[in-house]
């Protein structure tokens, strides 16, 4: 007991100093982070005076009138959605050249390239466990890359000013679904959007799918990609978009024990290890109901049981009735 | 020598028929689309939900049917259950069905125009007709409109303990229908009870 005093007080400066200088170095860091974000904010608003809204105005230098302009529909940012999205905390001349900082802005500007996701987000150790390199590989081999090559890039769903992850916030599998199906309506619903990439005209997405049973309910609560893209086990979102052909047709592919959903959908879920005993698929009995694939074990087993109760019942009732008959 | 009453009039054979008819369908597809196996599929999923669905939607129209035909003709009669006497009575039957048959003793309760049902009979079917199966059809409409109905009812969770309860009491109506089959054999001859169901008329031991 002495022996324990002696080193708990020994030791307590030690430990005491760590812990303090731990606590320290962590809300300087986030004081750090939080006054940048705010100075950052600060430096965008610059941008957001003209790109936050439809129009925006300056004086004519040679009349010296003020002039209201429409502002171009693609180059306005959405000020609400940009707080919200995972770039928030960036500054519009991290990505964009420091030169659109003079009005008007440099016409030779218009020739800037664009970043990719895996221009900042490939070969970072921060962002190893989302295996950005695999999501470009599969969006290669997908239709939207291979049909429509260097037109189609990463921001044609993923606008870097708006796109959140909210899969893995706590958000209503429902509002994850809306929100990613939004993204493939973008341009499947759209047919000025849809041709800016092919001449084709733009199928509609409710005939195309009359075949699937209880259609509005499947919208509602399954995303696009479930169906349309084949799911890789390396990452968490499959990017992998096939042709229409080899879209999944078979219901039992998501309405048994085997659920595709386990797979795609719940996936982050999954990985969470939200599952109940008992239940196969337990993770999608916390927000959904799919017929076949939510099944509880002891259920299952308990009907069996039943079952061959009531089947051994008859059958001795029956055997008896043919022994003892009226000879 | 045997006696035939005339007991089952043509709407009652009628909405039975097509009763059993449905209430098979509706198993059948019922298991299939519960144990859905891509490897082994019983029943085509698409196939059996579109079935499932439709027999469901055609028993609840035939239940009505049911219920209305009982109200207005005296059919409704045999399904007063009196209470008085009643485990006295379950006791007689069950124990003439799993004894006395056997030594081919008279029922205890034979069939006449006053008494469709022997008591065993009657309390089954009450439990069936007036609990079991209205429970299922009325979670089963609520699983074809869980929009509609269970999210305003339960606020979103309510589809499990829905689909639970139409589960377990799918169940039970199996385990009734395969009873209640088996239990149709054992009439004045082996098939003598399928014959009524045709031409209406009862024959007694």
């Amino acid at each position: 007991m002495t022996h324990f005093f002696t080193r708990f007080t020994r030791t307590l400066p030690v430990h005491l100093i760590i812990a303090v200088l731990i606590v320290l170095l962590t809300s300087f860091s986030i004081k750090a982070q939080t006054d940048r974000n705010a100075e950052n904010a600060k430096f965008n608003e610059k941008c957001l005076k003209c790109h936050g809204q439809s129009k925006y105005q300056y004086i004519n230098s040679e009349t010296g009138a003020g002039v209201t302009k429409r502002m171009y529909l693609e180059t306005i940012i959405n000020r609400d959605q940009f707080a919200e999205s995972n770039h928030k905390n960036f500054k519009c001349t991290d990505c964009h050249s420091e030169d659109y900082d003079t009005f008007p802005h440099p016409g030779r500007l218009r020739m800037e390239s664009k970043y990719a996701c895996i221009d900042c987000h490939g070969g970072d150790e921060k962002y190893a466990k989302f295996n950005f390199e695999k999501i470009e590989t599969e969006f290669q081999e997908s239709v939207h890359s291979t049909k429509h090559s260097q037109d189609f890039n990463c921001w044609m769903c993923h606008n870097p000013h708006t796109y959140k992850i909210n899969a893995r916030s706590e958000e209503k599998i429902r509002d994850i679904v809306a929100y990613d199906n939004a993204i493939c309506l973008n341009c499947h619903a759209d047919i000025t959007k849809y041709q800016m990439l092919t001449d084709k005209v733009n199928p509609n997405i409710i005939k195309e799918h009359e075949w699937l049973p209880n259609q509005a309910l499947h919208f509602k609560n399954v995303r696009c990609i479930e169906c349309h893209a084949r799911p890789n086990d390396s990452i968490l979102v499959a990017h992998n978009i096939q042709p229409k052909e080899k879209a999944v047709r078979r219901c039992v592919e998501c309405h048994s024990t085997n659920s595709i959903l386990m797979a795609t959908l719940y996936k982050y879920k999954v990985k969470e290890g939200r599952s109940k005993a008992g239940f196969y698929n337990g993770v999608i009995m916390n927000e959904g109901y799919v017929i076949g694939a939510n099944r509880n074990y002891y259920l299952g087993l308990l009907s069996l049981i039943m079952f061959g109760c009531v089947a051994a019942g008859i059958l001795i009732h029956a055997s008896l009735r043919i022994i003892k008959r009226k000879k | 020598m045997s006696e035939k009453i005339y007991l089952y009039p043509r709407w009652i054979r009628l909405w039975h028929a097509l009763n059993a008819i449905l209430i098979i369908l509706l198993i059948i597809t019922g298991v299939s689309m519960q144990y859905s196996n891509p490897e082994n599929p019983f029943i085509r999923f698409d196939l059996a939900v579109r079935m499932h669905n439709l027999s469901g939607m055609i028993l609840t129209v035939n239940y009505f049917f049911f219920l209305i035909g009982s109200f207005i003709t005296p059919n409704g009669k045999y399904y007063k259950l009196s209470i008085e006497g009643l485990p006295a009575r379950l006791m007689k039957q069950f124990t003439y069905y799993t004894f006395g048959i056997f030594k081919h003793e008279q029922p205890p309760f034979p069939v006449t125009r006053e008494s469709k049902f022997n008591p065993l009979q009657q309390f089954t079917y009450v439990i069936a007709m007036f609990m079991l199966v209205p429970v299922v059809i009325l979670t089963g409409w609520a699983l074809l409109y869980p929009e509609v109905v269970l999210t305003k009812f339960f606020s979103g969770s309510g589809i499990k303990i829905n689909d639970f309860i139409h589960v377990i009491i799918g169940f039970f109506v199996s385990f009734f229908m395969f009873v209640h089959i088996y239990f149709c054999t054992i009439g004045a001859t082996f098939v003598s009870n399928f014959k009524s169901m045709i031409t209406g008329f009862h024959e007694s031991h």
